[in-house]
């Protein structure tokens, strides 16, 4: 069977295609051609004599097929059989223009390398900074980012629910050219465990103490024994002054910035629901779909947006 | 139903009781898609439930609209004319009656497990298995009937409505087991026997003869009867309709690969799929020539018979449709059309302009007729629904043509730096406002289903009015 599919088959099955395939063809064109002509002559009024029998007191005429359409039907036949001298389709037979689809999509990208790499090519040699100024390239750069990004860190580039906002000054992997690049071309998993283990005192304390490092309403007396722990378990990432830490993606938890806030959600109850689960995060790495040179144009958009506000 | 209405020859209260389904799963299958085309104007209409999102409704306005619409007009039609061309009753009456309740029962289990999210993922197919295997049941009861119906006939021919319902029959039964082929893994999971290119080719093999031979070969025996029985002339041509029909159900078989050109299917299928779409058109103006041609010498009817209106402009949107079909299958062509609106466009001009209306005219000659009635309670309303039908129909594919047109434009369009000038939201927005027309459209439609409703009560009602007197007042 897995031969029947493939676009090499076994002469058997493609003999099998060929044959079924023009036996049907033919049979169409001996019924219509059987059946063209009639040698009943016209009444008064242009009809043939009716068949003689009547269904339920329906009559049928025996008129000639009309010749056009007699025409029509052979005119769609020849096309097709045209089609199929020109192109694959009888079994293994590659047709005249040995046409395929992957040939002329490995055509049409080709072509498409040929005219467009010179143009992201210079792009390339201009480094980030300078390159997020000219007005020009961040025109090209946009419509790349608006069909590749857009779907995830939205049309304005804001992002939403576990998408990173890239208009502000909070960077999860650093805001830097090279940092920017790094995370366009390789992508990104940012992973925080979950600490159900804990227990729910010490998560409730914790989540107390993460609400005091932003300055938000928050339990004292929670906050105080959350300390600690926060030390022993989550400064190893986060840092013990809870600046986060860009070597790793830790976010950041004294700047009033929460990446898995829900819609309607309270700030509290994410935390305890990031403290309870654990999130995963993935950004998936660019260089692979649209190539190092426009993921250095799109690293220079990204990096013109924090001029945005 | 009353004892006063039976035929002394033919079993009319199956007739009945499917003609008066069509009504209604008419009305509830497009109020479905009213409520879709809505949800496309205004998101919010999904209203945030699984169960009202326009995934889950989407498959039930479908199979509504095919199968329990569709469906009942085939049913009701192919008893009606299968008796009145072989003179003869019904191969069995509790046979047919199975039929009518396992069908209504295969209906409401599709209204009941579609919302709840039960589906097999296949287009047109969506229902689980053990609701495939009531249809089988039911199916192969239907070809029984139907099939035993024309051996007892007392006529000598057999009359080329019952060759297109036949066909149709047949078809559809290896369709249905073929395609649906699964591994139950629960009692609502199954997993499909094919995997891969495979299960593609099988699903658009069983979903384009769907389209084939129960929208268009079941259809077009419904033609057969009901043209030259309202136009009261003879049909134009036996030999034309003998060509037509064996042409059409073998070149239709191959049509399946066009809707799935540029995929994982190899070269040599798609090119098959679509040079076969090609020699299709022929077959099928076959059944729209000799269609209109019976018509000839009759025109003049068409003033004052608006049923005889539905019937003809059914056959024209058939010609249409059909011209489309075969121009969609072409490469190039269908590289632009395919993923846009302009397939729901075309799939609309067949299944309302071409298997709607060809219904509603069919059952406008019909229900009186079984109803023991000479015509319907009101002609004006037929005419009144005829308008909106057309011009509901005609908005509709308008819409989805300008729509359709306007995405796969905008998908393709580059800048001159190789980017795409339009993102796919653009495309979504730009597409706004035909979304509105073409729910205006199927306002149109379902109003003119609620006045046909209201049409075919009056005639009903009026009838036991006449048969049982009021006594008179003392």
């Amino acid at each position: 069977m897995n031969n029947l599919w493939g676009d090499s088959l076994s002469n058997f099955w493609s003999a099998w295609i060929i044959i079924i395939t023009l036996g049907t063809i033919a049979l169409s064109v001996w019924i219509l051609i059987a059946n063209r002509r009639t040698d009943k002559t016209p009444d008064a009024d242009g009809n043939i004599e009716t068949t003689g029998h009547a269904a339920d007191g329906i009559e049928e005429y025996d008129n000639p097929l009309p010749q056009w359409w007699f025409k029509l039907f052979i005119l769609t036949v020849v096309f097709a059989l045209g089609y199929l001298v020109l192109y694959p389709g009888l079994g293994n037979y590659a047709g005249v223009l040995g046409w395929t689809q992957e040939g002329q999509w490995e055509e049409e990208v080709a072509d498409a390398q040929e005219r467009f790499t010179p143009i992201f090519a210079r792009y390339q040699e201009v480094p980030i900074p300078e390159l997020a100024e000219d007005p020009e390239a961040m025109l090209v750069a946009e419509r790349i980012y608006q069909n590749n990004c857009a779907v995830c860190h939205g049309s304005n580039a804001q992002g939403g629910y576990g998408f990173p906002n890239l208009t502000d000054d909070d960077w999860l992997y650093g805001g830097e050219p090279d940092n920017i690049l790094t995370t366009l071309n390789n992508g990104r998993n940012g992973l925080m465990p979950s600490w159900q283990q804990l227990g729910a005192n010490n998560i409730e304390n914790l989540t107390q103490y993460v609400l005091s490092l932003s300055e938000l309403e928050h339990d004292e007396a929670r906050a105080e024994q959350g300390e600690s722990t926060f030390m022993a378990v989550c400064a190893a990432c986060h840092g013990p002054s809870g600046m986060g830490n860009t070597a790793l993606g830790a976010p950041n938890l004294t700047n009033d910035i929460w990446l898995y806030l829900a819609p309607g959600q309270s700030v509290d109850d994410s935390i305890r629901q990031t403290l309870r689960n654990g999130r995963n995060g993935h950004m998936p790495a660019q260089a692979a779909y649209i190539g190092e040179e426009r993921v250095h144009l799109v690293a220079a958009y990204v990096y013109s947006l924090r001029f945005a506000d | 139903m009353s004892t006063a209405l039976e035929h002394p020859t033919y079993n009319y209260k199956v007739v009945r009781q499917f003609a008066i389904m069509t009504v209604v799963w008419g009305i509830v299958g497009m109020t479905v898609g009213v409520i879709l085309a809505s949800q496309l104007v205004w998101p919010q209409l999904n209203l945030g439930l699984p169960w009202t999102s326009f995934g889950r409704l989407r498959p039930l306005h479908t199979n509504a609209v095919i199968f329990a619409f569709g469906g009942s007009a085939l049913f009701a039609t192919s008893y009606y004319v299968v008796q009145r061309t072989c003179q003869t009753r019904l191969f069995s009456d509790k046979l047919a009656a199975f039929t009518f309740w396992g069908w209504q029962a295969v209906i409401i289990s599709a209204v009941v497990s579609l919302p709840m999210g039960y589906t097999t993922t296949k287009e047109y197919a969506e229902l689980e298995w053990p609701i495939n295997i009531l249809i089988a049941v039911v199916w192969i009861s239907y070809a029984i009937v139907f099939l035993m119906t024309i051996k007892k006939r007392t006529t000598s021919h057999i009359y080329v409505a019952n060759w297109f319902f036949a066909a149709f029959i047949l078809t559809v039964a290896v369709l249905h087991i073929v395609n649906n082929a699964a591994i139950p893994v629960t009692g609502m999971y199954s997993i499909s026997i094919y995997a891969g290119a495979v299960d593609a080719m099988v699903q658009w093999w069983y979903g384009h003869n769907a389209v084939g031979f129960f929208l268009t070969a079941g259809f077009l025996g419904m033609m057969y009867y009901f043209v030259p029985k309202q136009a009261e002339r003879p049909i134009y041509s036996y030999r034309l309709s003998i060509v037509h029909f064996w042409a059409l159900i073998m070149i239709y078989m191959w049509a399946g690969p066009h809707h799935l050109h540029y995929t994982a299917l190899p070269n040599w299928a798609q090119s098959l799929g679509m040079i076969m779409s090609i020699i299709l058109l022929a077959p099928s103006w076959g059944g729209m020539i000799n269609g209109m041609m019976t018509l000839s010498g009759a025109w003049h009817k068409l003033r004052t018979d608006p049923t005889l209106r539905f019937l003809v402009v059914a056959l024209s949107f058939y010609g249409m449709s059909t011209f489309e079909g075969p121009m969609m299958a072409i490469k190039t062509v269908n590289a632009l059309s395919h993923y846009t609106d302009w397939t729901i466009g075309h799939v609309h001009s067949g299944a309302l302009g071409w298997v709607a209306m060809i219904t509603i005219g069919s059952m406008y000659h019909l229900i009186p007729r079984v109803f023991g009635r000479t015509e319907m309670y009101s002609v004006n309303l037929i005419a009144v629904h005829f308008w909106l039908a057309t011009i509901g129909t005609v908005l509709y594919i308008a819409s989805m043509w300008v729509n359709g047109i306007l995405q796969g434009l905008m998908w393709r369009a580059i800048n001159p730096d190789g980017t795409l000038m339009y993102t796919f939201v653009e495309s979504v927005e730009a597409s706004a406002p035909g979304y509105f027309v073409r729910l205006i459209g199927g306002l149109f439609w379902v109003t003119g289903m609620l006045i046909m409703a209201y049409n075919v009560y009056m005639t009903v009602k009026r009838r036991e009015a006449i048969s049982h007197p009021a006594p008179q007042a003392a």
